[in-house]
Parts: C-alpha cells; structure tokens; sequence
C-alpha cells in the first residue's frame, strides 16, 4: 500500500479528478477508495440515506395493517414485503458508510426530524385497499425510479440497488393482486379499492420529485451518472404503464385530464400540488410527526437490547482472551 | 481497513468500537450453491461473530440465495491500494503470450 495515501496534495488531487472525470467519460464506476470530488460524495451521502430513511420510514404504513390482514397467507406476504423493506433500508445504510458516513449519525439524524425521506410515507393507510395501492402503485414508482438507479456510477449503490429491484417486483405484483381480488368483489370492496388509487394515485405521480424546470440539482445528478433519466421522464414512463394495467384491474385512474398526445408522444396528466409535495417533505404531511415518533420509540425501546448484545459480546471475548492466556 | 467500507482513518471502524455500544462492521460473503465460490454480497452491524452470521442469513439469503455464510470483520480486511493501479497491476501488461489468443500459428488446427 502507498504511504502517501494521508497526505492530501494538489498534485494526488489533480491525478485523482483525472482518473474519475475519464472513469465518469467512459461510464465506468467508482468505487469507495477512489479519489472522488467532495460534491459527488456529499451528493450521495444525502441521496443514499434519503433513500435509506424511505425504506426505513416505509415500513410503517403497511405494518399499520400486518394485525388486520384478511388472511393468514396475506398477512405472511405482508410481512414478508415490510421485512423486505427493512432489509432495503439496511443495504443502502451499508452503501453510505462506504461514503463516510456512520451509521449513528444517519439513525440519529433521521429520529431528530433533520433527514428527508420520501413524502409519500407520510400519507395515511385508512383501508386494506391501501396495503394493494401502496404495493401497486409506490411500490411501481418505485421501480421505475430504481432500475435506472442500478446503473449509477457509484458502484456500492447500484449494488444495492440490484439487490433490492430484485425484491421489489414481488412487492409490485403482491399490490396489484390485492387490489384485483377486491376489485372483482363485492360492491364496496371494489369502491374500496377504488378509493384508494383515487388517493395514491397523485402522491405516487409526485414521488419522481418535482418537474425538471424545478429540480436544479437533477442536471450535476445527471452529469455525474448517478441520475440516468430526468424526474419527467421517469414519471412518463410510470404513467403509460399504470394506463394499461388499471384496465386489467377494471378500476381507473382519477385523472380527467389524462391523455396520450401524439404530436408531442407524452402523457399529459393533470397538474400536480407541488404545494403540498414541499409542505408534505417539510413535515406538514398527515402523519409525518406519527412516522418519526414511532421511529424513535422503537430505536429507545430497542437500545436495552443493543447495549446488551454489545455487553455480552464484551465479556464473551473477555473470557476467551483469559482461556487463552491460561492455555500459554 | 474494510476493503468496501472505509474511506479514511477517522471512520474506521475501530473508533466505533470504541463507543461501547455501537456495533462493529462485518463483510458478508454468500455461496449460492455447492460448487460454487464465497461471493461478497454487502456488510452489516453485528455485536459478534455469532449474530453477524444470524443476521447475515436474515439480510442476504431470505430467498435461498446460499447455502453458506461468511462473515468477517470488516477492519481485518486487507486491500489493495486503488492508486496502485499502474504500478501494483502493471506487471501481466504486454505479456499477451499468457493468453491462448496470442498463438495464432496453430489457426485451423482441430482440437487444440
Ligand atoms: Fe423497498
Ligand atoms: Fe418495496
């Protein structure tokens, strides 16, 4: 290993802007001991523990309905999808350490109001329709989001990326039946279903994030290969898939300005409330306060258990050391 | 230092361990089946050995994805220095006769 790697200086600095400008050129990847500019490192930090924090977060609303499942086998897909979820929020926590940043800080961050996570975790679940929209439609989002982010030049995100696409199109799949079923039930549980796509429907349209003339950092994100595809074109392409499986569904959308133009071959869709998408990320949404409270009661509620293991796992080596200085 | 996870001395993960709580980094290795290779499939927080591998199976093969599990601490990983590209890795450079595509005279030649 070299012994200059501590000592920082313009020239190892220009060699290493070098290396990553032609590795970035040629679409390659960086890997976390690469040399790499503060901004892209601090982008990811922030990108990657959002994106964590939302996983984390978006456990809660469908937990909210593991009890009231309507059956045993739904309630074990159910729990199976939210362990998921957990498992999602781990990987990407690992990718952002590789970045520098600590665990702790990242947890606590969260707990303390001062992270963002994605917006739609702050709308309420009020049926069990909701658990089949969230699956269809968040979850659907979320892959459109996701696949291009397999791609990203930091390598240990894209990693974790694949690993999660390849969870996610259960969770999708899981949605979309649940909604079927009751879809092609009784009157009211079809009214139910139908109910909850009218309220995800705009929330999951507004989780790609705001249009590109509003989104300044989506450009450098673009740049650096972390962002393949612009915020509306991801949005685009979610929602010409959602127009073709509604049908299968036999719901629809609510949306009476959706249509296809054939002059620009974009779907026009009614304006959404950027207004509230800031005032839901700033933590005025329905049950954002709800969200972080249940966060950090389980974090206190579980540290008697962190500490513990911890102990044990102190006094374990503790015990082995002395056996081994025994046995000398 | 952990060969994934750390980028610069004042986050190595001995200063974790240091806070007596926090738990230390491993690096998880899977092998998807007999046969085959331990693959690196990502790291995780564990107080030991122990719970590193039960947490392990619970993160990384919830659909069959091994059947074994590796698990090590990600500060007692050795790694190369990614600037010692050139230099380290120069040596296989130019040496294209270790290759079996270097030997064109044989073109033609049934089953060798
Ligand atoms: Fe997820
Ligand atoms: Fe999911």
């Amino acid at each position: 290993m070299s012994t200059t790697a501590a000592t920082p200086s313009t020239v190892a600095d220009d060699e290493g802007r070098a290396a990553f400008d032609a590795l970035i050129a040629a679409d390659g990847r960086i890997e976390p001991r690469d040399w790499m500019p503060e901004d892209y490192r601090k982008t990811l930090i922030r990108q990657v523990s959002q994106h964590a924090h939302s996983e984390i977060i978006g456990m809660q609303p469908e937990a909210n309905w593991i009890t009231r499942a309507p059956s045993l086998k739904r309630k074990a897909i159910l729990m199976a999808k939210v362990q998921d979820e957990a498992g999602h929020g781990l990987y990407l926590y690992s990718a952002a350490e590789t970045l520098g940043a600590t665990r702790d800080e990242m947890v606590e961050a969260l707990i303390e109001g001062k992270a963002k996570y994605s917006s739609i975790f702050n709308y309420p679940t009020r049926s069990w329709a909701d658990v089949g929209a969230i699956g269809w439609l968040v979850d659907g989002a979320a892959i459109a989001n996701q696949v291009p982010l397999c791609r990203a030049s930091y390598a240990p995100y894209g990693r974790a990326m694949v690993r999660i696409c390849k969870e996610e199109s259960f969770h999708q799949r899981q949605g979309f039946e649940i909604l079927l079923t009751l879809a092609n039930g009784t009157p009211e549980q079809k009214a139910m279903a139908q109910d909850a796509v009218n309220r995800f429907y705009a929330p999951a349209l507004m989780m790609f994030g705001p249009p590109d003339d509003a989104s300044p950092n989506s450009k450098q994100s673009m740049a650096w290969h972390i962002k393949r595809f612009s915020n509306d074109d991801l949005r685009q392409r979610f929602v010409g898939m959602i127009v073709e499986q509604v049908k299968v569904l036999g719901l629809t959308l609510p949306d009476p300005e959706l249509r296809y133009d054939e002059e620009t071959k974009q779907w026009i869709h009614q304006e959404l409330d950027w207004v509230e998408f800031m005032d839901v990320i700033k933590g005025k949404g329905p049950c954002n306060a709800q969200r972080l409270e249940r966060r950090r009661v389980a974090h206190e509620d579980g540290a008697w258990v962190r500490e513990a293991a911890a102990e044990y796992a102190r006094k374990q080596q503790l015990k082995l050391a002395e056996a081994s200085g025994k046995a000398a | 230092m952990g060969a994934e996870n750390q980028i610069n001395d004042t986050n190595a993960t001995g200063a974790l361990q240091e806070d007596k709580h926090a738990w230390p980094l491993w690096e998880v290795f899977v092998r998807s089946s007999r046969g085959l290779s331990h693959v690196h499939a990502g790291s995780l927080h564990a107080p030991d050995a122990d719970m590193a591998v039960r947490n392990a199976r619970d993160l990384y093969t919830r659909r069959n994805e091994g059947v074994s599990l590796w698990v090590v601490l990600s500060d007692n990983i050795i790694a190369s220095d990614p600037r010692d590209k050139e230099s380290f890795f120069e040596s296989p450079k130019g040496k294209d006769y270790r290759h079996a595509t270097y030997y064109t005279a044989s073109e033609g030649v049934k089953h060798l």
